[in-house]
């Protein structure tokens, strides 16, 4: 994946992200017309399909509304790199299939504009404006393998197969 | 080596005799909570796992209650999904308007919520239940539905921080003081995905109202859960509610904790968190001058009989403030009972305050009470960020009902000291 870097700072919690004021739908494309709009109410404006949103340390802190990153996704943002991840959040992430990587070095160095390429695979984030590249630690196995599936749906969906 | 609560129920429930932080379990689950926002997109999930019923009709509670009664027709359609799920798959614990209450209030009193038990919820302030001494903690919509469909969750085994309260606290001093004054301590990511395990003397003395408090603001701190050890206090509560068996867990001597943060409660004055975090804490006479335009006392924080009754003692006999709306949002449908045998009830519509159903309300902006640009709130509710009751411009500071109550007299924020 290859996007367009937007940053923001520490603590962006899922009030910003989506605000409650909207969640009497759950109808995601509409959502993503919101997305982030109390942090910056231009970005839906802003941003192209597949670009990258970089924050600092407990980005989805607050409430645990999967929309949050659901409605990251459905606004075409390709991935989330921050230096840390409130714990919801990040466990949303994984269940939905929003990817997402944790490297403060990476974060520290980005500057908003900058071109970045992800490869997930091997957890590497290239910034192809500064031409540098940053690895992250993979996730332990056993996220591996939600990711794997395709999130906590098709994971879950298995299951429930190989039961019944 | 030995363990600390939270590792204990986590091992008691994954099946193993020990359990370790960073080891990822499968859980079994003895709860499942959703709400009006999040169960619509947990159905949604459900229905894509190929699931048919869910694991235990006893076992998934699920209260509308952010945009009940509904404000709207947009609401109204995302709770008639909610409705129609309840009544197909059987639901037991449904509450409806007219018998429910704001989630977290409503099951610990409903008994449905024991120590001992596993505890997921699709909201986060399901840390609240921490203080029956369950592991009780937030997940997301997909995570709800998978609990539905199979009764259990992974969790990765959180390290685990000691909090430890000493000392004699000051006069209108509660839960929510101790809790704002430990977050501003900590920081609002200072227990991120750790166990707030909350202890110490201090604690022993508070009421259940007042533990329900500090255990729904472990969230705040970035917390997993936020856990107090069973003790008599807590027996007495869920004695005549829960109906079934439940474990009384105990941290070992020998427990491991990644941190021990002593705090010694005579030095915490009535706390205030400014816009717009809940780490932004100060005593409220540093406070300076914060005129106000409306105050919210309630919500799963401080929506509780104590709550109401700190809230009555300070209005009784007062005004509120001419140029300021007081908005009373009770935690659930007995809560309000017993505000009307006591003659809360009445002390607050006599002061001019107005008293809602159970709602989550205004709360998180949704209806009941939201913020035009510019306007300032003081609220007894959990979190002030941007935007969270109205107007992004708006503006929200987080205190205790004695703070509150005695504020809405004022008009500004004060101490109790100054209207009692
Ligand atoms: S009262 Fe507020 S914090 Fe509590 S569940 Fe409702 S919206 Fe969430």
């Amino acid at each position: 994946m290859k996007g367009m870097a937007w940053k923001f700072d520490n603590n962006i919690n899922t009030d910003l992200i989506i605000p409650a004021r909207y969640l009497n739908v759950s109808d995601m494309s509409e959502l993503a017309k919101h997305c982030m709009e109390d942090a910056d109410p231009n970005f839906i404006h802003k941003i192209k399909a597949g670009d990258i949103v970089t924050a600092g340390y407990n980005f989805g802190c607050g409430s645990s509304r999967e929309h949050a990153p659901s409605c990251m996704k459905a606004a075409g943002i390709s991935c989330v790199i921050a230096k840390s991840f409130a714990r919801i959040f990040y466990r949303n992430a994984i269940n939905v299939g929003l990817p997402i990587l944790e490297s403060p070095e990476a974060v520290e160095s980005i500057n908003e504009g900058d071109t970045l390429e992800v490869i997930l695979e091997r957890g590497e984030i290239h910034n192809l404006t500064q031409k540098t590249i940053y690895t992250v630690s993979p996730f332990p196995p056993f996220l591996q393998s939600i990711i794997n599936c395709g999130g906590l749906v098709p994971y879950i969906r298995k299951k429930v197969k190989e039961d019944g | 080596m030995g363990m600390t609560i939270t590792e204990k129920i986590l091992a008691s429930h994954a099946g193993k005799k020990e359990v370790k932080p960073g080891e990822f379990i499968e859980a079994k689950v003895d709860v499942v909570l959703g709400n009006d926002i999040t169960t619509p997109v947990a159905i949604e999930s459900f229905e894509a796992m190929g699931a048919q019923e869910v694991f235990d009709k006893e076992k998934v509670v699920i209260v509308p209650d952010h945009f009940t009664p509904n404000k709207d027709i947009s609401s109204a359609e995302h709770c008639a999904k909610v409705r129609k799920f309840v009544r197909e798959k059987g639901i037991k614990h449904y509450y409806e308007v007219g018998r429910m209450g704001i989630e977290h209030v409503l099951l610990p009193e409903q008994g449905l919520v024991a120590p001992g038990d596993v505890i997921i919820g699709a909201d986060s302030h399901t840390c609240t239940y921490g203080a029956l001494g369950a592991f009780s903690t937030g997940i997301g919509s997909t995570d709800m539905a998978a609990g539905m469909a199979t009764g259990r969750v992974w969790i990765k085994v959180p390290e685990s921080i000691k909090f430890i309260y000493h000392g004699k606290r000051n006069p209108w001093v509660g839960g929510k003081d101790f809790i704002l004054y430990t977050i501003g301590k900590v920081g609002v990511e200072g227990a991120r995905y750790q166990s707030m395990e909350i202890s110490g003397e201090a604690i022993d003395e508070l009421s259940m109202d007042d533990r329900f408090t500090m255990s729904n603001m472990a969230i705040e701190a970035g917390g997993k859960n936020g856990i107090i050890a069973p003790d008599q206090t807590t027996l007495d509560y869920v004695k005549g509610r829960v109906k079934r068996n439940y474990t009384c867990h105990q941290s070992d001597s020998d427990a491991r904790y990644t941190r021990v943060i002593d705090i010694d409660v005579s030095q915490i004055r009535p706390q205030i968190a400014f816009p717009h975090s809940p780490g932004n804490t100060h005593p409220v006479d540093e406070a300076g001058h914060v005129l106000l335009d409306q105050v919210v006392i309630g919500s799963c924080t401080n929506g509780r009989i104590e709550d109401m009754r700190i809230t009555a003692q300070i209005l009784k006999g007062k005004q509120v403030h001419p140029y300021l709306r007081l908005i009373i949002l009770p935690g659930s449908q007995d809560v309000v009972k017993q505000m009307i045998q006591e003659g809360i009830m009445e002390t607050f519509i006599e002061s001019g305050a107005a008293v809602s159903t159970p709602t989550c309300g205004a709360c998180m902006g949704g209806h009941m009470g939201v913020l035009a640009k510019g306007e300032k709130s003081l609220s007894t509710t959990n979190r002030n960020f941007v935007g969270r009751m109205g107007h992004p411009e708006s503006e929200i500071y987080l205190s205790g009902p004695a703070v509150a109550a005695a504020s809405a007299i004022a008009g500004r924020i004060v101490h109790p000291k100054e209207v009692f």
